[in-house]
């Protein structure tokens, strides 16, 4: 799949899977952006106002403003000690499979990425922090960073610059959770990875209690290439406001599922028809989560809508991860919804009680009626959860995510719902 | 009482952080990864090591999906559960690996070879079904897949 | 303060605090289950919902947490908009999805926080179709009982017992719906404040597992306000009987004092009361005897003359008053060990010259910079060193500030402190349990303890004594900077180092850094019993010895704990007649010629003096169906009829004791022409008392001493503090209902607390700086310095003859730090009060020369510390 735009985050990856070393990375024109950086005297507020100024938004499902987010830390020379820069590799969102390819693929990309993010916020001292099941990754991140310290790229005094960043790589122990922000920080100070309170936010009060950014792997990813071309080019990248360009991913039955860099704002049916291939043969279409499991069920109404993360909100859904998930018609989506369910309901790290309880409840709610088991009055006592489970209503981001498929499916595959509970039976099985 | 070399290990780690506690979860993953799992004993030994309690650092290994704190087989076998997989046909791969190995998840194979566990998505949606035995993932599976897998590990 | 609208109508708030805090104190009903006055807010139960609107114009509203949200000003919110009503509802109903239906079975039923805001929240039917969750309990030890199925994840538990009390051995395990609070594996609980679990869980998950042993519903048991008897400080207790027996102690809130929390050993002490050694009825020469013959035997012996009389430091000030002037002054005596009464006197002689009135608990915890003299504070004061563990907290406290984060956001709080902590010096003979929170611990025998004190003292005001040939100013310097630069430092000594340089040193360094003075005493009534008699043991001993006496009453005091055996043996056997007045058996009992029933402080009323100086009265928590009652009842005249008449006399004689009457309302309070109950209504009408036997009930007892019934009629209304027996207040059957005595959440009490200061602040510094400052501690070849080391959990007369705490008593033994010996060894220790076997503890810190021996227990009692002694491998 080739089209006439720019894919600054995978054009320098091998088609044979291999990894792109530091000698290659260099050769492709790497590290020049903080070589840019340091060279020409940039100052860490510029930095991050040229990141500001490109409108990139956080790929890691949330859409915040990057730069805006780096302009919290408190700088100058009175501010706590040290700032950290935290790389948010945890990828762990079910139907999500992008981190794992920048980082297994171009470690480069990303090490750099966190360089000249690390410079903008003056971090001290970097981690990744990456999920245990992602062996590949670690491996190759690992060496990666061992051939950037070899090189004098990390470590003290960057390019006789002044400047010093030390990165480690953080392998979790495993646990959606971590994922979170703030979960993160818990994990990584060696704790349980409850989520904190917010405020205060990590820009002020972070790990170990420090000024600290936590951004996604291909948000860092985007930076180095920023600074390099410009914040107009990468606006331009995008067909729409939100710039860049994204990686977006197709799984279910489709033809061809993949991950493709594309423009921000390429079609949902673009995206499933063009470059997934459309659904495989003898199956139809019938919904699909646009980014891993905590977003709103698609569906063919929504075929036209532009992913980027402003388009899809104001559809009353969410960009995610960009990565979609595919329901057809052989597929139960009462099943579906169940094993979702499922999910978050393990994953919930269990500190307030709508998650921890209330996902409990509707797995087994979910699980009953998927067993023919259902009554009467569980569609209402689901949609009542869901409630429970809002933005606000919790303390973190994590049931109001398990909310979205569960009230969407209720919405859009309600007849499936009735006929499970009707039928005494799932009707696909 | 933890090695030598798990005890370098350890220590290498713990020079990443600013305090000794929060190398807690990389010590039991590094004790995992040299032992298989991690015993009442190295629970024990990892918070004598630490100057935390046993308590606290089993608080700890409790919450994480990945530190497994009864004893496996020689090869953990942990199989996608999460939703993509689940659409691609999930559950013959559970079906057929329970059948295989005459166990559920939670079980060791009597001859210990093989332990067999759920684990959420491994981020390999787009060549689903999935699993990953001990380091490896194993994608598009299906049963020759599955046992032309399972025979690499003895 | 702020003013907030609550459904439409205007309420001030403290704008220092959430919206959860200002709805409670304006006494509205809006339920909470995870944040607690205490520990403040971590928003994890989603009870405490309210909708929160932007402007009067907002229809909408959205639905926020009243614990995490500021009450600002000009702040809108509802408790009764339906969508938050639903929402507390569904929230009710998550939390009981689990929750076994257990209540008629458990020890929460009926006091317990989840019920009463189930039905606060209505709700009422269970939707939930599936399995429960189910775990497996623990054996936590001898005092709070572990019940995993009814736990609702608030997770004040593991907030408790780890964020404030320090505890390392109580956790949150694993995760989901499926999170287990508990140890790593069975055991006794390692905190020695584990009984508060029992409040602050908010159902039965914890509950007092003494009380389990003969257990009765909150609202069958009869209550009286108390104080407890296990230490000096005062905590304030309710303590509740029914039967005869005393069931159990619960917190007594007061704000100045012990606030939310009590230690294990007052909170499990309390079945001393109910031994079957204890004495019911007087013992005449070894015999059974009448309450009319051993009054007419009182009576007679006294006639006779030459009577003198023992008090004790845990007697209360009225049996003590009662003795002294049965006796005459001349003839009383205090009933203290010389050393001690020794120490006391300087202690009290400090203490009224000081321009500031020692700290309550509570102000310690909010003093920046600590510096103890000498004691290990958790085995001694207990329920100080829970306070003295939040004072490390205020420092960081500042940063915090800065970042204005609330301080009552708990989580937020403690992400910006992290590990930091405020200043704590400890200086004392050998490690204590609040090692892990001070910055420097210094380890020397007690005169080297006082060095310190004298060069800290020293190094903050040149004009203080300079301590010769002393080489440790780096540390002295140190302390002397971080009490300098506190805004509120602290300086706690008091008797454990047995030490009178100590205590000097103490008070120089008070003076030099204008901090405050916390002395601790031992016991429930030391400083009341010193006020009373100066005269220590040593001078009644003469007064026999001298053939003075021949008539020794002893009042609630085993000299054999005292003095020397020897000692004590020739008194008691030179003076002719020995009465004795005392709870349960001992060594003086035995040699007692009469002994009398005397009432514990359940069956007593009295006052105590704690250490801070401050009179508290307890009431009589039943009438005994036998002969036990109130030592001041045996030995009062005729013409004290009551309580009120005694605390008359003793403040006519005792100008400075003249206070101890505001303790309490006197007994002819009434609140609307009614007493105050001690009793709850019982919600289920039914009233018979003693159903078990008939139904007819007795008239209940007369209480001529005290403003409170014996039943539960009486006053609706709220008594004052020193008068609550139970905390109870509609829909609030739970501990929770304290917030309805409270002006403010966690203030004081409505009408002001318990209690009355005795010592008021001198106007001016009249203390002059001690100089007479001792020479460093010399080791001596072949011979140890016998310090005292006490236990929270044996050292303690009373208490260990409760059966749980007795279990957790350490065997005796001896800490020394030498390579004669090894861990565990068995050695002979010789003093002047004889040879004892005992194994030994290696302390690496105790310097050397100096040895720490247990202190209080039963087999090494008599030994008179400090003392020096030789130490021998056993033969
Ligand atoms: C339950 C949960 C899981 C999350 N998992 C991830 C994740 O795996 N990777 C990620 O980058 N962000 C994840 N996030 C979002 C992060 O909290 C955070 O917003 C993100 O890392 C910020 O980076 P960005 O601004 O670059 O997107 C998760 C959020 C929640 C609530
Ligand atoms: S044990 Fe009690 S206090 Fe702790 S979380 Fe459970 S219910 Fe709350
Ligand atoms: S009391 Fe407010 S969330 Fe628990």
């Amino acid at each position: 799949m080739t089209g006439n735009f720019d894919k600054p985050l995978t054009e320098r990856m091998h088609s044979d899977g291999s990894v792109v070393d530091l000698q290659a990375y260099e050769q492709a024109g790497g590290y020049q952006a903080i070589r840019k950086v340091l060279r020409t005297g940039m100052t860490p507020m510029e930095v991050t106002e040229e990141v500001k100024n490109s409108n990139l938004r956080g790929r890691g499902g949330a859409g915040f403003q990057t730069g805006l987010k780096w302009s919290f830390v408190p700088r100058g020379k009175d501010i706590p000690n040290p700032t950290y820069l935290i790389v948010n590799a945890d990828e762990m969102e079910p139907g999500t499979f992008k981190d794992r390819l920048l980082m297994e693929r171009d470690p480069h990309q990303l090490i750099e990425g966190a360089m000249v993010a690390g410079f903008a916020i003056e971090a001290d001292i970097g981690y990744i922090f990456l999920r245990g099941e992602y062996t590949l990754a670690a491996e190759r991140l690992a060496r990666a960073i061992a051939e950037a310290y070899e090189h004098h790229y990390l470590g003290e005094n960057v390019f006789g610059s002044g400047y010093s960043l030390e990165l480690h790589l953080h392998i979790s122990g495993g646990r959606y959770i971590c994922g979170d922000e703030t979960g993160l920080l818990n994990a990584l100070e060696g704790k349980r990875a409850n989520p904190r309170s917010k405020p205060p936010f990590p820009p002020s009060v972070g790990l170990f209690g420090k000024p600290t950014v936590v951004n996604n792997v291909e948000t860092i990813c985007c930076v180095p290439h920023i600074i390099n071309r410009g914040a107009e080019w990468f606006k331009g990248l995008g067909r729409t406001r939100d710039g860049g360009t994204k990686l977006f991913g197709a799984s279910g039955k489709v033809k061809r599922p993949g991950l493709w860099e594309l423009p921000m704002g390429t079609t949902v049916r673009e995206i499933l028809e063009e470059y997934a291939g459309g659904m495989r043969d003898g199956v139809k279409f019938r919904g699909l989560l646009p980014g891993g499991a905590s977003t709103d069920f698609l569906v063919e109404e929504h075929l036209d809508l532009p992913m980027d993360f402003s388009s899809l909100d104001k559809a009353g859904s969410r960009m995610g991860t960009g990565t979609m998930i595919v329901l057809d018609d052989q597929t139960c989506p009462v099943g579906m919804t169940w094993n979702l369910t499922h999910f978050f309901a393990q994953e919930s790290c269990g500190f307030c009680t709508p998650c921890w309880s209330g996902l409990g409840w509707a797995e087994r709610i979910l699980k009953s009626m998927e067993e023919g088991h259902g009554q009467p009055g569980d569609l209402d006592k689901l949609a009542f959860q869901t409630k429970m489970w809002a933005p606000g209503h919790t303390y973190c981001a994590l049931a109001p995510g398990a909310a979205e498929p569960v009230q969407s499916a209720l919405k859009y595959f309600h007849d499936d719902f009735e006929r499970h509970i009707s039928e005494h039976r799932c009707p696909w099985r | 009482m933890l090695t030598a070399e798990e005890i370098q290990e350890i220590e290498t780690e713990a020079g990443h952080y600013p305090k000794r506690e929060a190398v807690c979860i990389d010590a039991l993953r590094i004790v995992q990864r040299h032992r298989g799992w991690v015993s009442d004993d190295s629970v024990h030994d990892i918070a004598e090591h630490l100057g935390m309690s046993d308590t606290d650092v089993d608080s700890i290994a409790t919450f994480y999906n990945l530190i497994f704190r009864k004893p496996v087989g020689r090869h953990v076998v942990m199989v996608c559960d999460s939703v993509s997989c689940w659409i691609m046909d999930y559950d013959r791969v559970k079906k057929h690996l329970h059948e295989r190995l005459g166990i559920e998840y939670g079980q060791t194979t009597s001859d210990e070879r093989f332990t067999m566990l759920p684990i959420v998505c491994l981020g390999c949606c787009d060549h689903a079904p999935a699993m990953m035995v001990d380091r490896d993932l194993h994608s598009d599976l299906d049963p020759q897949k599955i046992d032309s897998a399972l025979e690499k590990y003895k | 303060m702020a003013t907030v609208f609550v459904d439409d109508r205007p309420y001030e708030m403290n704008a220092e605090q959430n919206l959860l805090h200002g709805c409670l104190s304006q006494g509205f009903k809006l339920p909470y289950f995870c944040w607690h006055p205490a520990l403040g807010s971590v928003g994890a139960c989603r009870q405490c919902a309210v909708k929160q609107y932007k402007d009067e114009h907002d229809a909408h509203g959205r639905i926020v947490m009243a614990c995490m949200t500021p009450a600002s000003e000009g702040a809108r919110i509802s408790i009764a908009d339906p969508e938050v009503v639903a929402f507390r509802a569904g929230i009710i109903e998550g939390l009981m999805l689990n929750h076994p239906h257990d209540c008629p079975v458990c020890d929460e039923g009926g006091e317990c926080h989840l019920q009463d805001m189930t039905v606060m929240t209505g709700h009422d039917y269970r939707r939930y179709e599936f399995d429960k969750r189910t775990f497996r309990n623990q054996n936590l030890g001898p005092l709070v009982n572990h019940e995993m199925n009814r736990c609702i994840q608030c997770y004040r538990c593991v907030r408790y017992y780890r964020d404030y009390a320090g505890g390392e051995d109580l956790n949150a395990f694993a995760s989901r719906d499926r999170v287990f609070f508990g140890r790593h594996e069975d055991g006794v609980l390692e905190n020695e404040f584990s009984g508060n679990l029992v409040e602050i869980c908010p159902t039965g998950v914890f509950t007092d597992k003494t009380l389990k042993h003969h257990y009765v519903r909150k609202w069958d048991q009869q209550f009286a306000p108390s104080i407890c008897v296990h230490c000096a400080l005062g905590c304030n207790t309710d303590a509740g009987e029914r039967y005869g027996s005393l069931r159990r102690i619960v917190n007594r809130y007061n704000h100045e004092v012990n606030g939310y929390f009590l230690c294990d050993r007052g909170r499990f002490g309390y079945e001393f009361v109910n031994s079957d050694k204890r004495f019911r009825q007087p013992v005449l020469r070894g015999q059974p005897t009448s309450v009319a013959a051993a009054h007419r035997y009182l009576e007679e012996t006294i006639a006779k003359g030459r009577v003198i009389g023992i008090g004790s430091p845990r007697a209360s000030l009225e049996s003590n008053f009662a003795l002294r002037s049965l006796v005459g002054a001349d003839q009383f005596y205090s009933g203290l060990a010389d050393q001690e009464a020794k120490l006391i006197r300087q202690m009290l002689e400090i203490l009224r010259r000081s321009p500031v009135r020692t700290p309550t608990l509570r102000e310690i915890e909010e003093c920046d910079a600590v510096f103890i003299l000498g004691e290990d504070l958790t085995n001694v004061a207990p329920r100080m060193a829970l306070a003295v563990r939040q004072s490390v907290r205020q420092q960081p406290m500042e940063t915090v500030k800065k970042l204005k984060i609330p301080l009552w956001l708990d989580f937020g709080v403690r992400d910006a402190m992290q590990d930091a902590k405020g200043p704590l010096y400890i200086v004392a003979p050998y490690r204590t349990r609040l090692d892990d929170v001070a910055t420097a611990t210094f380890h020397a025998a007690p005169d080297d303890v006082a060095r310190l004190g004298f060069a800290v003292a020293h190094a903050l005001d040149s004009t203080a004594p300079a301590v010769a040939g002393f080489d440790d100013s780096t540390l002295a310097g140190e302390i002397a900077g971080a009490l300098k630069a506190a805004k509120k430092p602290l300086v706690i000594s008091g008797t454990s180092c047995a030490n009178e340089a100590v205590i000097r040193a103490a008070a120089n360094v008070a003076k030099a850094a204008n901090a405050a003075l916390s002395f601790i005493a031992l016991e429930c009534n030391t400083v009341g019993a010193a006020l009373i008699g100066e005269s220590p043991l040593s001078a009644a001993f003469q007064a026999v010895r001298d053939g003075y006496a021949d008539t020794v009453i002893i009042l609630e005091n085993d000299l054999y704990r005292r003095a020397l055996h020897a000692e004590v043996d020739s008194m008691l056997s030179a003076a002719p007649h020995v009465i004795v007045l005392d709870h349960l058996p001992n060594r003086t009992t035995e040699k007692a010629e009469l002994v009398l029933p005397a009432g514990t402080f359940a069956e007593s009323d009295g006052t105590f003096v704690s250490s801070e100086g401050r009179a508290q009265r307890f009431f009589q928590i039943f009438t005994p169906q036998n002969d036990v009652s109130a030592s001041w009842c045996w030995l009062k005249p005729d013409r004290w009829r009551d309580l009120d008449d005694v605390l008359a006399a003793m403040s006519a004689e005792f100008p400075e004791l003249a206070a101890v009457r505001e303790a309490a309302p006197s007994a002819s309070f009434r609140i609307a022409g009614a007493k105050v109950p001690r009793s709850p209504h019982r919600e289920s009408g039914r009233t018979a008392v003693l159903v078990n036997i008939n139904v007819s009930e007795p008239k209940p007892p007369e209480d001529p001493d005290s403003p409170l019934s014996f039943s539960m009629e009486g006053t609706p209304d709220q008594p004052p503090a020193a008068l609550i027996p139970f905390f109870w207040s509609p829909s609030w059957n739970s501990i929770q209902a304290v917030n309805t005595y409270q002006k403010e959440i966690g203030g004081p009490l409505r009408g002001g607390d318990a209690g009355v200061p005795l010592f008021e602040p001198a106007a001016l510094n009249g203390q002059p700086y001690f100089s007479a400052i001792p020479p460093a501690f010399r080791p001596r070849g072949g011979e140890w310095l016998l310090v005292p080391m006490y236990h929270i959990f044996g050292s303690d007369e009373l208490s260990l003859a409760a059966p749980g705490i007795a279990q957790l008593s350490p065997k005796p033994h001896v800490a020394v730090n030498s390579s004669d010996f090894a861990e565990g060894m068995e050695v002979e220790v010789t003093c002047a009060a004889g040879m004892f076997r005992l194994p030994v503890r290696i302390y690496p810190e105790i310097p050397p020369g100096v040895a720490a021996l247990s202190a209080g227990l039963p087999s090494l009692a008599g030994i008179v510390l400090p003392a020096w002694g030789k130490i021998e491998r056993a033969r």
